[in-house]
């Protein structure tokens, strides 16, 4: 076992990116995730990589596409309003079957809002984001350690079905600091013969996400869709926490999910029985794991950093089956375990 | 056994190393811990604060409503914290900079002249490290070798001629912890 080092979620994602094979890294600074470029602005010179902040989130996007089409392990990362001017950037890499990983540590919204942490981009992670009919695979860790094999894991996932994969963390991810075990690092150097790079031996390759001809970017929007049913089929994560008896489950991904196992252990020691969903993967959403709970659930009860965006997908998965609650704070104001248990208490009480 | 300890003062006089020291320390002896800084418009001016939580088992959330512990190292810090510590909590007064008495009866209250005693020892900043020492011996989280241990890490080589001066310090301020 490697010994453990004490490290702050954003800094410890930039690690995991380096440990990857990542080399390059474009961005441009925001809060609260500066930590992210600043550690690669340290650390990529020194195992012969390329930091560069861009003039802007549009240019630094622009500059993570043209590393990926030339075959390149790339990333970058920003915040709330700053993933919003990448959206064209990531559209594009959609379209274009180009691999990038992308985090965001999510604060509070809408417009410039507050640098604390929260989680109002849910819909637009896992909606795609930018414009057209497309879908980035999006990990949500909830500790630093998550954050870390996550993000190296993310690496190989984009390179694996020639999509973008966001991670999804919150101001409080970026800034805590919690043991962490570093996973070996790994130069990558695996052939990607569809880049722009050097082609002595094969024919020459075209990136572009234009497509004039209708029936060919019919095709193309096919051959995507078939890799989202692919991704579906394969990457669903989830993490579950006293669910085996649970009469009462709460649903809660990232920071919000850890008040929420706080909340389900103090419901717990009042006898109440309560248990924790975690979606790991947001999208694809894991849908399974609730049609096994419904027959021994009463209700499910969303705690989100939001007015209720994940809900959303809570209620696609359950139906009319059990009624869907959500509690949450906004704006960068975290909930405490004890409100989210007075919540769950009143609501348990209203059903008997 | 849960130990919320909410570290405060203004920027520049350590607080934000006492947490460190204290995390580093708590992971070293296989400990579960998170740093938790203070973030937003307190970083600029005001108080500075960062919390640690440590515990022998998994840490849920990573937010502290009520502190079992404050380190005060001056009066806006403590007029603005005292209130949130938990009943029967831990109060650590940097007593030079902090007059008053607690408006708390049941708190444990240790005061510790930090400044005039790091002045004494001849360098000011290690004011932070009597403090350091008193919440160490007073709440046992960590023990006085890891934490040296941590100072060691985390000073960088050119600065290890300090590390005595360090200990002295914590040594002093676990006497206060009685």
């Amino acid at each position: 076992m490697t010994e453990k080092q004490l490290m702050k979620g954003s800094e410890a994602i930039a690690e995991a990116g380096i440990r990857n094979g990542c080399r390059y890294f474009f961005g441009y600074p925001i809060t609260p995730q500066n930590e992210i470029p600043e550690y690669m602005a340290k650390y990529l010179p020194q195992v012969g990589g390329t930091f560069l902040q861009g003039e802007s989130e549009i240019a630094s996007i622009s500059m993570v596409l043209g590393a990926s089409a030339a075959g390149a392990r790339v990333m970058t990362s920003s915040s709330s309003p700053g993933i919003s001017l990448k959206q064209e950037g990531i559209s594009y890499m959609a379209g274009a079957e180009l691999p990038c990983v992308i985090v965001n540590m999510m604060r509070g919204g809408p417009g410039l809002g507050a640098i604390q942490g929260a989680q109002p981009d849910y819909w637009q992670a896992t909606r795609g984001g930018g414009h057209g009919d497309y879908r980035l695979l999006v990990l949500a860790p909830a500790t630093v350690q998550e954050a870390v094999d996550l993000t190296y894991e993310a690496f190989d996932l984009a390179d694996k079905y020639r999509n973008p994969v966001m991670i999804l963390g919150d101001g409080v991810l970026g800034q805590i600091m919690e043991p962490v075990e570093l996973p070996e690092a790994k130069e990558n150097k695996a052939e990607k013969p569809w880049a722009v790079s050097k082609n002595y031996n094969r024919d020459r390759n075209i990136i572009s996400s234009s497509y004039p001809q209708v029936e060919v970017l019919e095709q193309v929007n096919i051959r995507l869709h078939k890799r989202y049913d692919e991704i579906k089929n394969n990457e669903v994560r989830w993490d579950s926490f006293l669910l085996e008896d649970a009469e009462y489950v709460l649903v809660a991904y990232g920071t919000a999910a850890r008040l929420a196992k706080a909340a389900v252990r103090m419901a717990r020691k009042k006898g109440i029985k309560a248990g924790l969903l975690r979606p790991i993967s947001v999208w694809p959403f894991p849908q399974q794991p609730f049609t096994e709970l419904i027959s021994q659930v009463k209700f499910f009860l969303t705690v989100e950093l939001s007015t209720g965006q994940m809900i959303d997908d809570v209620r696609l998965a359950v139906g009319k089956a059990r009624q869907v609650h959500h509690f949450g704070r906004l704006g960068g104001v975290l909930p405490l375990p004890e409100e989210i248990l007075i919540k769950l208490e009143e609501l348990a009480k209203e059903v008997g | 056994m849960m130990h919320k300890l909410l570290i405060a003062g203004s920027g520049g006089q350590g607080v934000m190393l006492i947490g460190k020291v204290l995390a580093n320390a708590a992971m070293k002896e296989g400990k579960h811990v998170v740093y938790i800084p203070s973030y937003g418009s307190e970083m600029r001016g005001g108080t500075a604060n960062c919390s640690v939580i440590i515990s022998d088992e998994e840490i849920d959330a990573p937010v502290i409503d009520r502190p079992t512990c404050l380190i005060a190292m001056n009066s806006p810090s403590y007029d603005k914290f005292e209130h949130n510590v938990a009943p029967q909590g831990m109060v650590i007064i940097n007593s030079s900079l902090v007059t008053r008495d607690s408006e708390r009866q049941e708190l444990f209250v240790a005061k510790v002249p930090a400044n005039e005693m790091a002045k004494e020892m001849g360098d000011e900043r290690i004011a932070n490290m009597f403090l350091l020492g008193t919440l160490i011996a007073a709440t046992k989280c960590v023990e006085l070798k890891s934490v040296m241990d941590s100072l060691k890490e985390m000073l960088s080589v050119k600065r290890h001629n300090l590390l005595p001066a360090n200990q002295r310090a914590i040594e002093e301020g676990m006497k206060y912890a009685k």
